[in-house]
């Protein structure tokens, strides 16, 4: 899968053949297009999903899995504040805005100021530059900005040390407003945990991952190959055929799932807190 | 951001106002309780039955503690657990005196403090703290406890002898964890990372028009809603003439506009080509939104002001207790006033989304078998639209994966099932928590795509 921007004169190669882009254009999105090879591709319309599996990585990214939990437990909705660091390859960005979307706003820093720059131009492309904004700034180092103190619904944090921004994010947050730290290594997750004992209360780590399944439509072959009794081979219904011996009974569904055998061990520590009502 | 005058203000409204729906969560989720704010409102701690009226136009996350027989607020102490951090010294090594509870014996003769002491202190007007700290200072064992078993007894004798009411405000994912603890089934066993996952994976946002099969009382139709705050549309369908319940959606608070959003249909009528002949039903579904709670035959009480979720097995409260005694005539009236989610979709919405098609499907059925009816709704759809379809079976999503894949109606088809662990994260004493959600549910995800004949 790829994202690609569709223009005039443009083409796309790939193994499947060359595609021009000219002939693609009034065409609806998810249809098939086809090479001059005759190979096919797909053209689907983006979604934040789609994109989190495409984009550039200039640095570690956070999947779906996370991704769509901390949009719930933070409690985005549309019209919120929310507030970003680092802004890292705008993975989660990107679904921050959908949420937020469409009168609510999404403020990243980041202290790396090609990555900001490079994020910004994703920005720009994907259509979301009236949604977010992209600064460069040391959150770790001097805080969020005092122009949104007190008027964050949620802020989001990715940092090394996150501990050294936790202060500043009680600053900016609403009352009961909500903050969510991401850390790979457990001591990170504890030294946050104890500073956020301050002014926040709820603090709860979570850790979450996907299992995906393969799907296959099973064809059991009776090893003997007659009516006799299966040797270990697995169930199936069969159907009596007129000379007395069975044959596998192709109209009931024989569709096996089991889970696939790879799968991700751990991205991150998800911790959660809600700032103290005074 | 100030909430608006009449206080029905959605997403952001922090404070609450008189007649909106609450979550008070007792003793830090021991229980869970639903209820609607009114002067007359009532909740019953122990055996003591407290006023809820303290509560109104206060903001949500705020602490009330139990004192006598009236809540009132509570400050929160800044540093609840600075007593642990003492435990450690600068060498990294647990206190020197290092206890441990070899001596310990569990004969119940510890206490020297009886029942009646207790209660005779009561009615000297001794509040819950006092009483905590007499229990402690009469316990023969606890000077022997190690710092963080003290901590453990101390919290302990708090949620007997001073609960704390914590004031939540209902949102999808505090709803749906409360229903997941205590009442799983009425939401299909639909933990709430899997619902996060259904309303990423479908893209649900605004200005979107979004068909929902709930069958989950209407979790997932708010959980839609809210995020499409109040743009777009989420078209709760169904089979039959029947709509599906959708108490959950009232919980939510919604201010009108959202409200209005969530519309109903059934899907007959956005299978069929011609003009929907449904007119004559319109009247019985407005009804059937006001009166969704008295049709309902659910156990979480059809007329009842309070739902009570209660998760610690020593209270024993149902359902439709006493405490909605005083509130049942109440929420009737304010239903149809306050709540018009549900109307009947009208007729030029239905027609625009058969000619552009809905953004995305969610279906939540975990009960039924799926493959019928994805391959019925899923041409309503607009192309490469996404789906996602929550089971709690693997068998019949897998079967839907596969006839989906043989007949050409979508790609990137997957079948997942979320995992999700929480922490206990406090000094020498990280590791997971000892309690796990095993099981959360399977989700189908796609996007459809234009077949050949498009």
């Amino acid at each position: 899968m790829k994202a690609v921007t569709v223009s005039e004169g443009s083409v796309l190669q790939n193994r499947f053949g060359v595609f021009k882009h000219l002939e693609w254009i009034g065409k609806p999105f998810g249809s098939k297009v086809f090479s001059n090879k005759g190979g096919f591709v797909y053209l689907l319309a983006p979604t934040p999903e789609l994109w989190t599996l495409v984009l550039s990585h200039r640095t570690q990214i956070l999947y779906i899995a996370d991704i769509s939990f901390v949009i719930m437990y933070l409690e985005v909705v549309p019209g919120c504040l929310v507030l970003e660091s680092g802004t890292g390859s705008g993975s989660l960005t990107t679904s921050l805005a959908r949420a937020v979307a469409p009168m609510g706003r999404v403020h990243t820093f980041d202290f790396h100021e090609q990555r900001a720059g490079s994020a910004r131009d994703d920005f720009e492309r994907t259509g979301l530059s009236s949604l977010i904004s992209v600064r460069v700034r040391d959150i770790q180092g001097e805080g969020f900005p005092n122009e949104f103190a007190g008027l964050a619904d949620a802020v989001f944090l990715d940092l090394p040390q996150p501990w050294l921004a936790i202060p500043s994010a009680a600053k900016m947050l609403k009352q009961d407003g909500t903050l969510c730290s991401f850390s790979p290594c457990v001591e990170q997750v504890q030294r946050s945990c104890e500073t956020l004992q301050n002014c926040f209360t709820d603090i709860r780590t979570f850790e979450v991952l996907l299992r995906t399944y393969e799907v296959k439509e099973g064809k059991m072959e009776n090893l003997n190959g007659d009516n006799n009794d299966s040797n270990g081979s697995l169930p199936c219904k069969r159907r009596q055929r007129s000379d007395g011996s069975y044959a596998p009974d192709t109209s009931v569904s024989s569709v096996m799932a089991r889970p696939s055998g790879e799968a991700r061990g751990h991205t991150g520590y998800l911790t959660f807190a809600r700032l103290k009502c005074l | 951001m100030s909430s608006s005058a009449n206080g029905n203000n959605s997403n952001n409204g922090r404070v609450t106002w008189e007649g909106c729906s609450v979550l008070l969560d007792i003793n830090d989720g021991d229980r869970l309780v639903f209820a609607r704010l009114s002067p007359a409102a009532k909740l019953k701690i122990g055996n003591k039955n407290c006023s809820l009226q303290p509560l109104i136009g206060t903001p949500f996350g705020s602490l009330f503690e139990l004192d006598g027989t009236s809540l009132s607020p509570l400050i929160p102490s800044p540093q609840a657990d600075a007593t642990n951090n003492e435990e450690i010294k600068e060498d990294g090594q647990p206190n020197a005196e290092s206890r441990d509870n070899r001596e310990l014996v569990d004969n119940n003769t510890a206490q020297t403090l009886t029942g009646e002491d207790i209660e005779a202190m009561r009615r000297q007007g001794a509040g819950g703290n006092e009483i905590i700290e007499a229990l402690i200072a009469n316990s023969a064992t606890y000077d022997k406890k190690t710092a963080f078993s003290q901590e453990k007894y101390r919290r302990k004798k708090q949620k007997k002898y001073a609960p704390k009411v914590l004031l939540r405000r209902p949102v999808a994912r505090s709803i749906c964890e409360a229903y997941f603890k205590k009442y799983p089934s009425k939401i299909g066993f639909l933990r709430v990372d899997t619902l996060s996952l259904l309303l990423s994976m479908a893209n649900v946002s605004a200005n979107s028009d979004i068909l929902v099969v709930d069958m989950i009382s209407g979790l997932l139709t708010g959980a839609v809603a809210e995020r499409l705050g109040g743009t777009g549309f989420v078209c709760n369908s169904y089979l039959g003439q029947s709509p599906y319940s959708m108490d959950i959606v009232r919980i939510f608070n919604f201010s009108d506009e959202i409200c209005k959003r969530i519309v109903r249909c059934p899907i007959a009528d956005l299978l069929s080509s011609k003009e929907s002949p449904e007119q004559t039903l319109q009247v019985a579904d407005v009804n059937d939104a006001c009166n969704v709670e008295s049709q309902s035959n659910d156990p979480m009480g059809a007329t009842a002001n309070t739902d009570e979720i209660s998760h610690s097995p020593g209270n024993g409260i149902s359902d439709l207790g006493t405490e909605n005694a005083e509130n049942e005539n109440i929420p009737v009236i304010r239903a149809c006033k306050a709540t018009k989610a549900g109307e009947k979709a009208p007729q030029e919405t239905i027609d625009s989304w058969k000619e552009n098609g809905f953004s995305s499907l969610l279906i939540a059925a975990p009960e039924m078998d799926i493959w019928p009816l994805v391959r019925d709704v899923l041409p309503l759809l607009s192309n490469s639209a996404p789906f996602a379809i929550y089971h709690q079976y693997l068998q019949p999503l897998a079967t839907c994966m596969h006839n989906l894949q043989l007949a050409k109606m979508a790609i990137g088809l997957q079948i997942s099932e979320p995992w999700l662990r929480e922490y206990q994260v406090l000094p020498s004493r990280t590791h997971p928590s000892m309690q796990m959600s095993a099981f959360g549910g399977y989700i189908l995800t796609g996007t459809k795509i234009c077949s050949s004949s498009c």
